[in-house]
């Protein structure tokens, strides 16, 4: 009965980390998208915006949040698949109309305890600036053992 | 003596893998200076790559944007240093080949960057010149 109960609790960690398919990177990582898509910042993991986030995303390279990171016709089409591929399959929670995803549902969730000052903080200068805080964003890790808060002493 | 063998395996192997990855014809900085001032000979006859040139317009302040003032504000100061990017902060390594040898190996790359960064710093394409100029600067500028 016990060990019933141990499986059971097993099952359900489990099936709990595949739900929370958020943050993780995918198992293919494409070359080209590592390269491009992560050049002027971290390569986003796919599953932090949907499919239709991302082909937006992927129609207006030009002007990309005030960057210009317009790319050659074969390189978006390969990156726009691979990040469709991959995109969350979890509905609103990861959408974002400005396509941030700094303005998800889930972020603005994860980082509710994080405070003003911490975001002003000239070693963060963007919420986007994840391995500010987070120390494993190559290998896709999230988790609260791979962060270490910067705190800059004035 | 087995060991030596094992190591010397590996080192060739390795090295075969390396010169596998290498582009068909290896590109340098100077092959790209080469090109560069091929073609702006066209528009100014006599025209010859001048790393001066090339450090004045690295460190020129254009103020054509209020956060992309120059290419040495995500580039840093010094060439053979790391920079780092104005809006992400993501740290970007060294221009310069003698601080990173990966830098001016490939013209494709080169000219991607050369066409984003210019049209937001500049607010225009590079010149060939003015290309010519920048690489004949980091060939040329010393290690870290
Ligand atoms: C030329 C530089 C550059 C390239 C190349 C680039 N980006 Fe960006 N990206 C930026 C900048 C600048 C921002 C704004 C960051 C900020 O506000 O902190 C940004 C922001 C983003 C954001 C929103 C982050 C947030 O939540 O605020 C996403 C998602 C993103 N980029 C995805 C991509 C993808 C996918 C690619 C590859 C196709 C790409 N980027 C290539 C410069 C670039
Ligand atoms: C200023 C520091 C900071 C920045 C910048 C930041 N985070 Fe976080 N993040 C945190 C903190 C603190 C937590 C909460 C940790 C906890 O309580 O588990 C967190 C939690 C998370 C979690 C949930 C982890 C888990 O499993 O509990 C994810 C996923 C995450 N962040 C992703 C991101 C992404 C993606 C970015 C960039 C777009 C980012 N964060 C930027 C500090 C930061
Ligand atoms: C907003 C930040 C930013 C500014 C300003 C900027 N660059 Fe860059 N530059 C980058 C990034 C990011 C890369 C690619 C990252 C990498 O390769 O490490 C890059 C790469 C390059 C490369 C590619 C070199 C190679 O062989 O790898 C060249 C050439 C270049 N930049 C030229 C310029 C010139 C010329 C200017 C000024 C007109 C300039 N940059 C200004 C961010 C910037």
């Amino acid at each position: 009965m016990k060990n019933r109960l141990l499986l059971l609790c097993g099952l359900l960690m489990a099936s709990g980390t595949v739900l929370a398919d958020g943050p993780r990177l995918p198992r293919e990582l494409d070359k080209t998208w590592l390269e491009e898509c992560g050049s002027c910042h971290i390569a986003f993991p796919p599953s932090m915006l949907t499919a239709d986030n991302w082909r937006r995303m992927m129609g207006g390279l030009d002007k990309h949040f005030g960057a210009n990171a317009s790319l050659d016709a074969d390189s978006a089409a390969k990156i726009s698949a691979f990040l469709e591929r991959n995109a969350s399959s979890r509905g609103q929670r990861n959408a974002s109309s400005t396509l941030r995803i700094t303005d998800t549902s889930w972020f603005v969730h994860e980082h509710d305890e994080v405070s003003p000052a911490t975001w002003r903080d000239p070693k963060v200068k963007s919420a986007a600036n994840c391995a500010a805080c987070h120390t494993d964003t190559d290998r896709g890790l999230y988790k609260e053992r791979n962060i270490v808060m910067p705190v800059t002493r004035r | 003596m087995f060991r030596s063998i094992v190591m010397t395996l590996a080192l060739a192997a390795g090295f075969a893998a390396g010169f596998a990855t290498f582009p068909a014809h290896a590109e340098t900085p100077r092959d790209m200076i080469a090109g560069y001032t091929q073609e702006a000979v066209r528009n100014q006859p006599g025209f010859a790559a001048s790393a001066e040139r090339g450090r004045t317009f690295f460190a020129r302040k254009w103020n054509v944007t209020d956060k992309m003032p120059s290419c040495a504000a995500c580039h840093g100061e010094r060439p053979n240093a790391e920079g780092s990017h104005v809006i992400t902060a993501k740290p970007i390594k060294p221009l310069a080949p003698a601080a990173n040898p990966e830098r001016f190996s490939s013209l494709a790359k080169v000219e991607k960057w050369f066409r984003r960064n210019c049209t937001e710093v500049v607010g225009r394409e590079c010149s060939a010149a003015e290309k010519a100029d920048f690489v004949q600067f980091l060939a040329t500028a010393g290690g870290a």
